[in-house]
């Protein structure tokens, strides 16, 4: 009995160790971000900050313009999001109600969006964008989100859709509701939970998102947040504290949030292995 | 009803929106992509039709580098096969079995995920930073000042040290999917093994890892091409500085298309990317289907 519990413990501590690892780099943004220099670099490494020094964080806002860069990545997430949610249960309406030949064929079709890396298609959107002159706009960013994001909508919603009961439809059509009064009336409304998987998903998407948004935006307007974080460590290589203010800020949001739905957070990233 | 949801213009409309973004996106591109590998294209210009000149020239010119950058995502693969998801299943092991606060433990570790890889970028630059980041900082405490390094500049230490951020970030991202496949285990068959007399050890190697098969399978399959398509990372910590030790596909890709205007031979890189994608999940199939059939 004795080594079991001593095993435990052995495991209890592992289990400590390894959260502090993953914490650590978190916890070190949090102080430096509201540290000076002088502690940063020699007085004060890893400790809380002795002087709270919230001046980074006015800086990083105004200097370093991370409340555009804040509202930019909002607007493109909010957009893309609800672009997916509604492309993508129409889709699924299509496949899942409709009687047609050839849904099934169609439907692994879209099934293949979840294996195309993003970068495959870099160059030509990159033209395509360039040609319709997107090129530092939103809807650069918002179209090649949203088509990336649409497979894993359709496969979630095809999950929560096939288990509605027909009879729903039926009923509604006796009552003299058209296919569009079906799928706003009926459908759309038992769609809940689909909904908050799907808007999870497509917002980790667009949020942390690099690629796209280094080559696809080159001007201070329109950038996201990850743009502005890396343009701005670049400006202050020598002052840390304004950096680790804006990363703080790009991160809050996810984590204020994961703290609130973390198991649905996570269940919708299960949601996306499992199939994929 | 029938007659509803059989009227060939109301599939049409429903179904359009969907397709036609996922025709203009992801559909299309990829064979324009195909298309522009086979010139050499400054972008604006003219195409000059060279055939397979690109994929020649990117796997015999030794100024590009492409079998260098290649390599280092194939190492990456590697370790991410052979060191982040044993992390990630052993720790997925001991926690699935039902201990107080797996919950809270798998939350900790799951959350570098969520965090933009540019933000986990800049942290671990300030971390390897040679004169004020907290590594060199407390190897300088400990006496161990012959160990400090120029962690991201030196040759020898540059290609390790972007790897690690990067195995760091996603080891909680296959322990949750490992996790939530292990809690799926009937727990009827644990308790009979455990009745038969199994331990632990035992119960995990014979009765949780055969269940949770297709799960590792799915894991691996993430593991190596998210490694072959890796870019965050390694475009914020080095870029594939210094002398193109830390190059990978990706950044060589970005590199060709937007430094060197070469379209074309940007687009043979990012074809190639797809088509090695492809390749390694179907013999990744393979393997994990040869196996069961044993």
């Amino acid at each position: 009995m004795k080594t079991v519990k001593g095993k435990e413990a052995l495991v209890y501590l592992l289990f400590g160790f390894w959260a502090l690892i993953n914490l650590f780099p978190v916890y070190w943004m949090f102080t430096f971000s509201l540290k000076s220099n002088e502690e940063i670099f020699g007085a004060n490494v890893a400790g809380l900050p002795k002087e709270w020094l919230w001046s980074n964080y006015t800086e990083a806002m105004t200097t370093g313009n991370m409340g555009r860069y804040f509202l930019n990545s909002t607007i493109i997430a909010v957009i893309t999001i609800i672009i997916v949610l509604l492309v993508s249960m129409m889709a699924t309406f299509a496949l899942t109600r409709f009687i047609w030949k050839g849904r099934k064929k169609m439907n692994s079709f879209f099934m293949l969006g979840l294996t195309i890396p993003i970068h495959a298609a870099i160059v030509p959107i990159y033209i395509l964008i360039s040609r319709l002159h997107w090129i530092n706009t939103y809807q650069a960013l918002i179209i090649p989100y949203a088509a990336f994001s649409l497979a894993m909508g359709i496969l979630i919603c095809t999950g929560f859709m096939t288990e509605l009961p027909i009879d729903l439809d039926e009923a509604a059509c006796i009552d003299g509701c058209g296919v569009w009064g079906i799928f706003f009336r009926i459908i759309v409304p038992l769609m809940k939970p689909a909904v908050a998987a799907i808007s999870i998903y497509t917002f980790l998407q667009c949020w942390n998102e690099l690629m796209f948004a280094t080559i696809f935006i080159s001007d201070g307007v329109h950038r996201t947040l990850p743009v502005g974080v890396q343009a701005l460590a670049g400006q202050y290589m020598k002052r840390w504290g304004p950096i680790g203010a804006a990363m703080v800020m790009a991160t809050f949001p996810m984590l204020l949030a994961y703290v609130f739905l973390s198991r649905k957070i996570q269940d919708s990233f299960i949601a996306g292995a499992v199939k994929g | 009803m029938t007659k509803l949801y059989s009227n060939k213009v109301n599939i049409m409309l429903f179904i359009l929106p969907a397709l036609f973004l996922f025709f203009l996106i992801l559909v299309a591109p990829i064979f324009v992509s195909g298309y522009y590998s086979l010139f050499d294209w400054n972008g604006f210009g003219e195409k000059t039709f060279i055939g397979l000149e690109n994929f020649r020239e990117l796997f015999t010119s030794k100024s590009i580098g492409f079998k260098k950058a290649l390599g280092n995502s194939l190492l990456l693969a590697f370790f991410s096969v052979f060191v982040q998801l044993p992390i990630s299943l052993g720790f997925a092991l001991l926690l699935g079995r039902g201990r107080k606060g797996e919950r809270a433990f798998l939350s900790i570790y799951f959350a570098p995920v969520l965090i933009s890889t540019v933000v986990i970028g800049q942290l671990w630059l300030k971390i390897y930073n040679p004169s004020y980041g907290i590594l060199n900082v407390v190897l300088r405490a400990i006496g161990l000042d012959g160990w400090a390094k120029i962690w991201l500049g030196e040759v020898e230490t540059a290609l390790g040290a972007a790897f690690i951020p990067t195995l760091w970030q996603y080891v909680g991202y296959h322990m949750l999917l490992m996790y939530a496949a292990i809690k799926s285990v009937p727990t009827e068959y644990r308790e009979a093994a455990m009745i038969d007399g199994a331990n632990e050890g035992q119960v995990n190697r014979y009765i949780v890892i055969p269940y949770i098969k297709p799960i590792l399978k799915v894991c691996t399959i993430f593991a190596v091409t998210g490694s072959l398509k890796s870019f965050d990372l390694i475009y914020v910590l080095t870029n594939g500085a210094p002398l193109h030790s830390t190059e990978v596909p990706s950044t060589l890709m970005i590199s060709m298309l937007f430094l060197r205007n070469r379209y074309g031979m940007g687009s043979t890189i990012a074809l190639l990317l797809i088509v090695l994608c492809f390749a390694f999940a179907l013999i990744i199939e393979a393997i994990f289907r040869g196996k069961e059939d044993r």
